[in-house]
C-alpha cells in the first residue's frame, strides 16, 4: 500500500515546485494577483458600498468571491496542461516515471497556492473592519477558509479542461462557461425558472450543486459540513477527470 | 538491454508503425534512419512510454514498458524530438526538477546535476533562462536531462539536428564517451554522421524495418558505395514495392 502510494504520488513535490516556480518566474502570478485584488476592491467598494453598509463585517466583500473566481481562476488554471502540450514538454513529462495522481495534484495545488496568496493579500480588508468596529473574527476566518476551498473547486474545472483541450484560450472560455453554470445554478433568477418547470424539488436539487448556495452558509459565518464535503468532493471529481484526460494523450 | 518486440501503432487510418522489432546490446550505438514520416519518432515515443502501443512490447533493461512502465522509464534517458524544455527555468533548475521527478534526492541529485552539466558542457549558460539559449545549448540541456540519472539505455531523437559543426562534434564526442557503458538509440536525418557515430544502423520506411546492418555494410549495398546512396535505394525500393 505504502509502495503503491509512493508510486502514484511520487512526482508531487517536483511538479508542485516546478509549477509554482513557473507562475512566479513570469509576470503571470503578479498580473493575476494585481488584477484580482483590484477587481475585488472595486466591487467591494463601488458596487457593494463597503463603508455605507454601516455594519462591521466583510459580507459586501465575500459576496463577490464566487463571481470573481468564476472569471479569474480559469485564467490561472488554463496554462497548467495546455502549455505543456503547445511547448511539447508533455512528452518529456510522460517519459518520466511519474504517477498521474501526483502530477494532477502537484499542478492543481500550485495554482491553488497562488489563489491562496491572492486571498491572503486581502487581509487589509479584515484589518479595516477591525479598526472600524468589532466584527466576529471567528466567522470571518471561517468564511475565508470555505472561500479557499471554493477556489480549489473552480481551479479543478480549469485544470481539467486545460488537459482536455490543449489550447489555453479554448480552455479558458469553456472553463468560464462551466464555472458559470455551477455558480449561477443558485441564482434566484435561475432558480425561479427551474421551479416553474420542475417544481420545488427540482429547484432544490439544482441549487444543491451551486457554488452560490454552498457558499451562502459560510458567508453568514456558519460552518456547514455539507459545503465542505461538496467543495472537496467537487474538486476530487474534476481532478479525477483531469487525470483521465491527461492520460488519454498516451493513446495518441 | 533494449528489446523491441513487434511494436504496432495506428493513428486513425494511418498505420504508422508495423511490427518493428530489434534488439540492442550494451556498447552499441544504433542509428535509427528513415525518411520523414517513416515512424521513427512514433517508435521512440512508444519505447519511452509516452505513447501506448497498439500491439507489441518494449523491454528496457528487462522491464516491460507496458506492464512495468515506471521501472522501465527509470532505466531510460529520453531526448524527445526538438528537445522540448521549460523555457522559464534556468538549466540547473530544469535539471533539479528532472532529478526530483526521477526520485533522486540530496547528494545523489546534486552530483547527478553537476555531472550532467559538466558532461553536456553547459556550465557557461547556467545563469540564463532556457528560453534565451541558442538551439545548440538547448539541445545540450535536453541531453543533460536525459543522462543525469546515468541510465543504461539512451533514446535520442535527432540529438544533432540544427547544431553547428562544432556543436555536432561536441555531442558526438559525448555519445562516444558514453557508448561503452550504455545501449544508445539515435534517430537522425544526417546520414554523413552515422558512420562516425553509430556501430549499427537500422533503416525504417512506412513503419517497417527494411535494413539492419553496420553502416559500412549498408553503404556497400549502393552503387556509389555511400550510405546516402544505400538509403535512397532502400527507401525507393520500399516505395516501389508498396505501390
Amino acid at each position: 500500500m505504502k509502495m503503491w502510494l509512493r508510486e502514484q504520488f511520487g512526482g508531487f513535490t517536483a511538479t508542485y515546485r516546478r509549477e509554482l516556480g513557473a507562475y512566479f518566474a513570469t509576470p503571470m502570478a503578479y498580473v493575476f494577483l494585481a488584477v484580482f485584488l483590484l477587481a475585488l476592491g472595486v466591487f467591494t467598494w463601488e458596487a457593494s458600498r463597503f463603508f455605507d453598509t454601516g455594519s462591521a463585517d466583510l459580507a459586501p466583500f465575500f459576496v463577490w468571491h464566487p463571481w470573481l473566481y468564476m472569471i479569474f481562476l480559469p485564467a490561472l488554471a488554463m496554462r497548467l496542461w495546455a502549455d505543456e502540450r503547445s511547448d511539447g514538454t508533455d512528452e518529456l513529462l510522460l517519459s518520466l516515471p511519474l504517477g498521474m495522481p501526483g502530477l494532477v495534484l502537484g499542478k492543481l495545488l500550485a495554482a491553488w497556492t497562488v489563489a491562496g496568496v491572492g486571498l491572503a493579500l486581502t487581509a487589509p480588508m479584515w484589518v479595516t473592519v477591525n479598526v472600524l468596529g468589532s466584527p466576529d473574527n471567528a466567522a470571518i476566518m471561517l468564511t475565508y477558509l470555505v472561500s479557499f476551498l471554493m477556489a480549489g473547486a473552480y481551479l479543478s474545472i480549469g485544470a481539467a479542461i486545460s488537459a482536455l483541450t490543449g489550447s489555453q484560450v479554448t480552455a479558458f472560455v469553456i472553463s468560464v462557461v462551466i464555472a458559470f453554470v455551477f455558480t449561477a445554478a443558485g441564482w434566484p433568477l435561475v432558480l425561479s425558472g427551474v421551479k416553474s418547470v420542475f417544481g420545488t424539488g427540482g429547484a432544490e436539487l439544482v441549487a444543491s450543486f451551486s457554488f452560490l448556495t454552498q457558499f451562502e452558509g459560510a458567508q453568514r459565518g456558519v460552518l456547514e459540513l455539507r459545503a465542505v464535503v461538496f467543495f472537496l468532493g467537487f474538486t476530487a471529481f474534476w481532478a479525477t477527470l483531469n487525470g483521465l484526460w491527461a492520460t488519454r494523450q498516451r493513446l495518441g | 538491454m533494449l528489446d523491441i518486440q513487434r511494436l504496432e501503432k495506428s493513428f486513425g487510418a494511418k498505420h504508422a508503425v508495423r511490427g518493428v522489432s530489434f534488439r540492442l546490446e550494451k556498447g552499441t550505438v544504433l542509428g535509427f534512419l528513415g525518411p520523414n514520416g517513416a515512424g521513427k519518432s512514433t517508435t521512440m515515443r512508444m519505447i519511452a512510454g509516452v505513447l501506448e502501443p497498439d500491439g507489441g512490447d518494449a523491454l528496457i533493461d528487462g522491464k516491460s514498458i507496458l506492464s512495468n512502465r515506471r521501472e522501465a522509464q527509470r532505466a531510460l534517458g529520453y531526448l524527445p524530438e526538438g528537445a522540448p524544455l521549460y523555457e522559464d527555468m534556468t538549466p540547473p533548475e530544469f535539471l533539479v526538477f528532472m532529478a526530483s521527478a526521477r526520485g533522486m534526492k540530496g547528494v545523489a541529485r546534486k552530483d547527478g546535476v553537476e555531472r550532467a552539466i559538466a558532461d553536456a558542457r553547459i556550465s557557461t549558460v547556467c545563469d540564463q533562462r532556457i528560453g534565451s539559449l541558442s538551439k545548440g545549448y538547448r539541445r545540450r540541456v535536453g541531453l543533460a536531462g536525459a543522462i543525469l540519472h546515468d541510465p543504461p539505455v539512451l533514446l535520442l531523437d535527432e540529438p544533432t539536428d540544427g547544431l553547428d559543426p562544432n556543436q555536432k562534434r561536441a555531442v558526438r564526442a559525448l555519445i562516444a564517451r558514453m557508448a561503452p557503458h550504455k545501449a544508445i538509440l539515435i534517430s537522425t536525418h544526417t546520414l554523413t554522421e552515422v558512420p562516425a557515430m553509430c556501430s549499427r544502423a537500422i533503416v525504417v520506411d512506412r513503419g517497417m524495418v527494411i535494413a539492419d546492418d553496420t553502416p559500412q555494410a549498408l553503404a556497400k549495398k549502393s552503387e556509389d558505395g555511400t550510405l546516402e546512396g544505400a538509403f535512397t535505394r532502400l527507401t525507393d525500393q520500399a516505395e516501389a514495392e508498396s505501390a
